[in-house]
């Protein structure tokens, strides 16, 4: 909570004006709007700049694969339909070209190896990234709306809404997230639907950005701005919505990102203990947790799933990483 | 601050129990607790074991109502009985302890190691340690720990054990080591060029060759520390614990330091017959001798630096004897390598069945059994304390004291540990709370993979089986330790930083 208040002292540090670029010598200004600002800083973190490419990469490819719903993948096979085993289901993929002693850049028939009864796991791989995408996203979203709107109400309102809102965070504090999510996903995960997962997933993880948005608005309500648009009549609502929440959005950005990359670990973590999303159908989580005793004989079961996870959530991190240096620079130097 | 102990201590109890009744009735709507009585084929049978479990459960009562009598059971010291008919508080006691054997070491060891690294990548910011640092953070962070466990199974316990039957490094690996050894002490030694490339040859040419001497001697096959190693690694404790309390300025802590390191060297050369097969309790009692004579030698030798020379003989006394301690463990290792026939790192529950052994024997069997599931449970706490202590240290390093401190003319090294560190800890301590309760919620996954009959399993299997009392038991615990621990690190924050108080 410390570090919090400091970095809004920073934020209110006198500096140079923003929207303003000086050219060398002082010939040449360039006036750019916060927004551009905001973007050319975000693209020049590298770091952020490839977790954005790889994240649009993991995307395209489990969506375009194996398809969607009623639309076709590219991808000739299904999660579903078994084959006979080839090669002990070792995969076929090769990166390694010809001219380097290796078999030539290709797929092959099954890229990333068969499972036991000979499904075909470059889509169960797939599919299973498919699943837990959707649920991360989601879980970033209710937490986007949740954290914000309580944090909102409780800071902004003061008094008995505040009391009351807080108390229920503390009492959801006091519960470790795991645990709280393992209970609720057990509730969830019976139904079997993916969108209840994620949706019960993301009410009970939104306690830290509601905190957040709380200390921000705990500190703009106070503001000069807000109390001139009190002063002319806006109305409550008017004054959250036009005056304090475009202030605080870039709190709620970061952490509706890192919300995400949380959200994927989560999910995945529930789906291993069998308590997210349930066998027959796939999650990462899952195929880890089926396939952990693979380790000795066919690793590869094991490796796909977790480098997927590995992979989605440290490009989210990395995103929210970029972003936040992007909207706060003098956050550079202390961040959390 | 009576006051604001009491205050926050009602806060506290009424914030759990609303927390219980949450999780309880959660609990409760789960799913049918009768669902695997369902599959049996006589009628009769069913019906009967229908109603046995009704009965158990109280089925036919309310939720609310089956908490309130949950909660008076508790009033009572009694948590119920689990789905079989079992007395769960009998069952709790075996389990908690290993859960919190395990819980504890994680934090403690995330705690150490992560505020440590944090403070060194603050102060080398933008260097090699420092980006290659933040890059291992987020690495971490994205891990999942359950993948990490399963492959720590593989490879740190059966690939490392088999090593430990031939255990040669071969020679590609001591130069690897060796580099990055020396690469990690120039980064957090620093200097300017001429002393970094000291550093650099030095570091490179001493980790290679104690690699070799411990590869060609066979040592991590009998390993121990012998006499002359003990007292060189306590003198330099000694000095290094002197540095970062006192500083090297003036004469007294340093001599009340090595005087203290010497004392417990020279205990050590006669403490055969005491530590050869002690009991806890005479450990403890030892412990406590050290403290207070160590303490003694520093108040008799500090002169006007007293206070310095105490904290400084102190910890110079606490690391002598951790020395001791570790070299006893270390000799006992190899009779205990032959007891588990030479599979010392285990990947299956918390101890090995009927083993019996000494004190040492009983103490590397824990260790053996504890270091997978901590190392696991670890990383993502490390990444959160590293991050968090150096974003903290950076802050404080740019303050206008900190500024003035080096104005009047004081050393690095006394800006740093004086007036930048101890302020930087103040907002780490309200990341504990909050990381022990992720680390609970870590040690669920890293039990079941590792088949510890600990509270997690406990909590797994009673959410399984659609049965509350074993889940409350867990949450009891778990939740009761995190607001204690909040409450605790509450108040320890309002003794910090006085600001707290007033509102």
């Amino acid at each position: 909570m410390k570090a919090m208040s400091t970095d809004a002292g920073y934020q209110a540090a006198p500096g140079l004006a923003p929207g303003v670029a000086v050219e060398s010598e002082g010939l040449a200004v360039v006036a750019r709007t916060q927004g551009q600002l905001i973007r050319r800083r975000f693209l020049r973190h590298r770091a952020a700049l490839l977790g954005m490419i790889t994240l649009s990469l993991v995307i395209i490819l489990a969506y375009s694969s194996v398809g969607f719903g009623p639309v076709p993948g590219w991808w000739d096979k299904s999660y579903l339909h078994t084959a006979p085993v080839v090669d002990g289901g070792r995969p076929t993929l090769s990166v390694v070209p010809e001219f380097l002693g290796g078999s030539g850049v290709h797929l092959g028939e099954h890229p990333f190896g068969q499972d036991d009864v000979g499904k075909d796991y470059f889509a169960m791989v797939m599919r299973g990234t498919q699943q837990s995408l959707i649920v991360a996203f989601l879980i970033g979203f209710v937490v986007t709306v949740v954290g914000t709107l309580v944090g909102a109400l409780a800071g902004f309102f003061r008094g008995r809404v505040e009391a009351a809102l807080m108390r229920l965070t503390d009492v959801m504090i006091a519960i470790p997230t795991l645990i709280f999510a393992a209970i609720f996903a057990a509730v969830a995960g019976r139904t079997g639907n993916i969108v209840v997962l994620g949706v019960v997933l993301g009410l009970v993880t939104w306690t830290g950005l509601a905190r957040l948005v709380r200390g921000e608005f705990l500190a703009l309500r106070e503001k000069e701005f807000v109390e001139a648009a009190r002063a002319v009549g806006t109305g409550s609502w008017r004054i959250i919505y036009k005056h304090i929440l475009p202030n605080s959005v870039s709190v709620i950005i970061v952490t509706a990102t890192l919300a995400v990359a949380a959200g994927i670990l989560l999910e995945t973590a529930l789906s291993f203990l069998r308590l997210g999303i349930q066998p027959p159908e796939i999650s990462l989580g899952n195929l880890v947790s089926q396939y952990q005793t693979a380790m000795q004989t066919r690793p590869w079961l094991f490796w796909w799933p977790g480098l997927f996870i590995v992979a989605i959530a440290l490009s989210v991190n990395f995103i929210g990483d970029g972003l936040r240096d992007a909207f706060d620079p003098r956050q550079t130097r202390v961040r959390a | 601050m009576t006051v604001f102990i009491i205050r926050r201590l009602v806060v506290s109890v009424i914030t759990l129990l609303a927390a219980t009744f949450l999780v309880y009735v959660g609990t409760a709507i789960s799913g049918d607790p009768l669902q695997d009585l369902y599959g049996i084929a006589d009628q009769n049978e069913a019906e009967q074991q229908q109603a046995e479990r009704r009965r158990i459960l109280q089925l036919d009562t309310p939720i609310p109502l089956r908490y309130l009598d949950w909660l008076g059971g508790l009033l009572r010291g009694d948590l119920g009985q689990n789905i079989r008919g079992q007395d769960v508080s009998a069952l709790l006691g075996s389990a908690m302890a290993a859960t919190l054997k395990m819980v504890v070491v994680a934090t403690v060891l995330a705690i150490v190691l992560g505020i440590t690294v944090g403070v060194i990548s603050a102060l080398r910011q933008y260097s090699g340690f420092d980006y290659s640092l933040t890059f291992a953070a987020f690495l971490f962070f994205s891990l999942p720990i359950f993948w990490v466990a399963v492959m720590l199974k593989q490879f740190a316990a059966l690939e490392f054990n088999n090593w430990l039957r031939e255990p040669t490094i071969p020679l590609p690996v001591i130069l690897g080591v060796a580099s990055v050894s020396a690469l990690a002490w120039t980064a957090t030694l620093g200097g300017d060029r001429q002393r970094r490339l000291t550093t650099l040859v030095l570091g490179f040419a001493l980790t290679a060759l104690l690699l070799l001497l411990l590869s060609t001697t066979r040592w991590f096959a009998d390993p121990g520390l012998g006499p002359l190693a003990v007292v060189l690694l306590a003198a330099g404790a000694a000095v290094g614990v002197t540095f970062v309390v006192a500083g090297f300025r003036y004469r007294r802590p340093l001599l009340a330091a090595l005087v203290a390191a010497a004392t417990g060297c020279v205990f050590y050369l006669f403490s055969e017959p005491v530590l050869a097969a002690p009991s806890f309790w005479v450990m403890l009692l030892l412990a406590v001798v050290a403290v207070g004579v160590s303490a003694g030698i520093g108040a008799a030798l500090g002169g006007l630096q007293r206070r310095q020379a105490v904290a400084a003989s102190v910890l110079s006394g606490v690391a002598t004897g951790s020395l001791i301690i570790l070299d006893y463990f270390l000799r006992a290792y190899e009779g205990y390598a032959r007891k588990v026939r030479d599979r010392p790192v285990s990947t299956v529950g918390s101890e090995t069945p009927n083993f019996a052994g000494n004190f040492w024997e009983v103490g590397l069997d824990s260790f053996g059994h504890l270091l997978l599931p901590t190392m696991a449970l670890l990383l993502v706490s490390f990444a959160v304390y590293t991050r968090y202590t150096r974003a903290s240290m950076l802050e404080v390093m740019n303050q206008d004291y900190v500024r003035t401190a080096r104005a009047k003319g004081l050393i690095e090294s006394t800006v740093v540990t004086k007036h930048a560190f101890r302020n930087a800890l103040i907002p780490v301590t309200t990341l504990m709370a909050f990381d022990f309760g992720a680390v609970i919620g870590g040690a669920v996954i890293t039990e079941t993979i590792f088949g510890w009959q600990g509270m997690g399993f406990m909590f797994i299997t009673g959410l399984n089986e659609v049965d509350p009392a074993p889940v409350m038991a867990f949450f009891l615990v778990a939740g009761g330790s995190i607001v204690v621990f909040n409450m605790l690190v509450d108040i320890a924050y309002a003794y910090l930083d006085p600001r707290i108080r007033v509102s």
